[in-house]
């Protein structure tokens, strides 16, 4: 019960949070510039692509966890982190077209920074189909820790690709040159979806270790004298 | 028995499975020249457009050949139990992992040597470029997909559904070094008047350090039971 109360309070407060940050984004702060009143998804969008780019990070250390100490916690951790990572890469790959059809006049662009966006989706849904054909747990949480490690080599890949490549996106981030009017509801929103994304994650998690446990109790089953002896005792 | 022999005696089993086998070699060179004849259907008989996508089409044949190759290496490991054999020896996982990963590429370049005049022939196209910097595409191209390749089919060598989860794991994967490959390729068999050869070389070499190193560390625990 006190860690469902946990997740309600952090996914309280991380929706409280983005509804802050949009007030502000969407009522105080002024229009962007060169894209006007549509420059506002900013405020979604990059702590969406923030916390899928955390989700995922935090899915490869599970990972690495899981190499390193084959606890099955890890494996649940990994799994979780996987999970809301594709959530909220999946939204970005949603939100993206939305921004750029009005500003740009096209949905999609073979862009480097889009294109290995849905190069990561792709990869680590690859990476959650595998996990289902695989019905031993130990190896189950060995395969999935290893395509985590090598699929989470395209998250730096999204990163860098406008700096790499001829990009249509944005630069990497620079916020020294930002005001503070726009600035504000950047940094409310990203802790929003940082909480709420965390919020997500321990709910998957506690799942995820639910079944786990649920599973090897009914590997365990007791011998019968002992199930006799269990009812002979009150 | 050191590393380097190990890993030099396990090649040798790899190449000669190879080789007995060849039957099954030549069946893959078939089925990506008949590849590079759908795409020319598939594009029409417009021969400059099947040109300028030449080298995507060769790339696109090596790629859907490979994953036949490395489904193929695992395979026969496992139907024999050639490969809890091999686990059970006294020999270093990253030995068996690079000599098998070596061996696929040797295949996977001699594949290349066979499709690249084809490909010339079939575009008709006049190679501006040296024949061993194209080489040298072929030899990186085909390290990019066989390093992450190899661990993916030992990966899913056991799973009912090899053929299937073997492809979505490897193609996002190798979408970059299939990309400079493309690229490179292209400057090479067009001509390169910007200079730009060297920076897709290069992209190609670091993505072949990340998952060859990567890779081989991580072989050991997709070989753990």
């Amino acid at each position: 019960m006190n860690r469902l109360r946990t997740v309600l309070i952090l996914g309280g407060l991380g929706l409280a949070a983005l509804l802050i940050g949009h007030g502000i984004g969407l009522l105080a702060s002024p229009p962007e510039h060169s894209m006007g009143e549509t420059g506002r998804i900013l405020y979604l969008h990059v702590p969406t692509a923030w916390a899928a780019m955390l989700a995922f990070t935090g899915a490869f250390v599970a990972a690495i966890g899981a190499l390193w100490s084959a606890r099955p916690a890890f494996d649940a951790a990994m799994e979780a982190a996987i999970e809301v990572g594709l959530v909220f890469s999946v939204l970005i790959c949603v939100q993206g077209p939305i921004w750029a059809y009005p500003t740009q006049n096209y949905w999609w662009t073979w862009d480097p920074r889009l294109t290995t966006t849905a190069i990561m989706v792709v990869a680590f849904l690859g990476v959650l189909i595998m996990r289902r054909l695989v019905h031993q747990p130990e190896r189950r949480m060995m395969l999935t820790a290893v395509a985590t490690i090598v699929s989470w080599v395209d998250v730096p890949v999204v990163y860098f690709s406008v700096k790499w490549w001829d990009s249509v996106h944005q630069d990497l981030s620079d916020v020294s040159g930002v005001d503070w009017v726009m600035l504000e509801p950047l940094l409310i929103s990203l802790a929003g979806t940082t909480l709420l994304g965390t919020a997500f994650w321990l709910a998957r998690y506690q799942i995820a270790r639910a079944e786990s446990q649920r599973q090897e109790a009914a590997l365990d089953v007791p011998d019968l004298p002992e199930q006799l002896q269990l009812e002979e005792q009150p | 028995m050191n590393p380097l022999a190990t890993f030099l005696a396990l090649l040798h089993k790899d190449l000669l499975v190879g080789w007995r086998g060849r039957v099954r070699l030549v069946g893959l060179g078939t089925y990506a020249i008949a590849l590079l004849l759908l795409f020319s259907f598939a594009v029409g008989p417009d021969s400059v457009a099947l040109r300028d996508h030449a080298s995507a089409y060769l790339w696109l044949a090596v790629l859907s050949a490979s994953t036949l190759l490395l489904a193929q290496s695992f395979q026969q490991e496992v139907e024999a139990g050639a490969l809890e054999g091999l686990v059970l020896l006294p020999i270093s996982p990253p030995a068996l992992y690079y000599a098998k990963a070596s061996a696929n590429l040797l295949l996977l370049f001699f594949l290349s040597l066979v499709l690249l005049p084809a490909t010339v022939l079939l575009f008709d196209i006049a190679p501006a470029g040296s024949i061993l910097v194209l080489l040298l595409v072929v030899a990186l191209g085909g390290g990019g997909i066989v390093a992450p390749g190899t661990l993916y089919a030992a990966l899913t060598a056991r799973l009912s559904a090899q053929q299937v989860v073997l492809p979505v794991l490897l193609f996002p994967l190798v979408v970059p070094p299939i990309l400079a490959a493309v690229k490179a390729t292209d400057l090479v068999l067009e001509g390169d008047p910007m200079g730009q050869l060297p920076s897709w070389l290069g992209l190609l070499a670091v993505f072949n350090a990340i998952y060859w190193a990567l890779c081989g560390v991580l072989f050991g625990k997709v070989l753990d039971e």
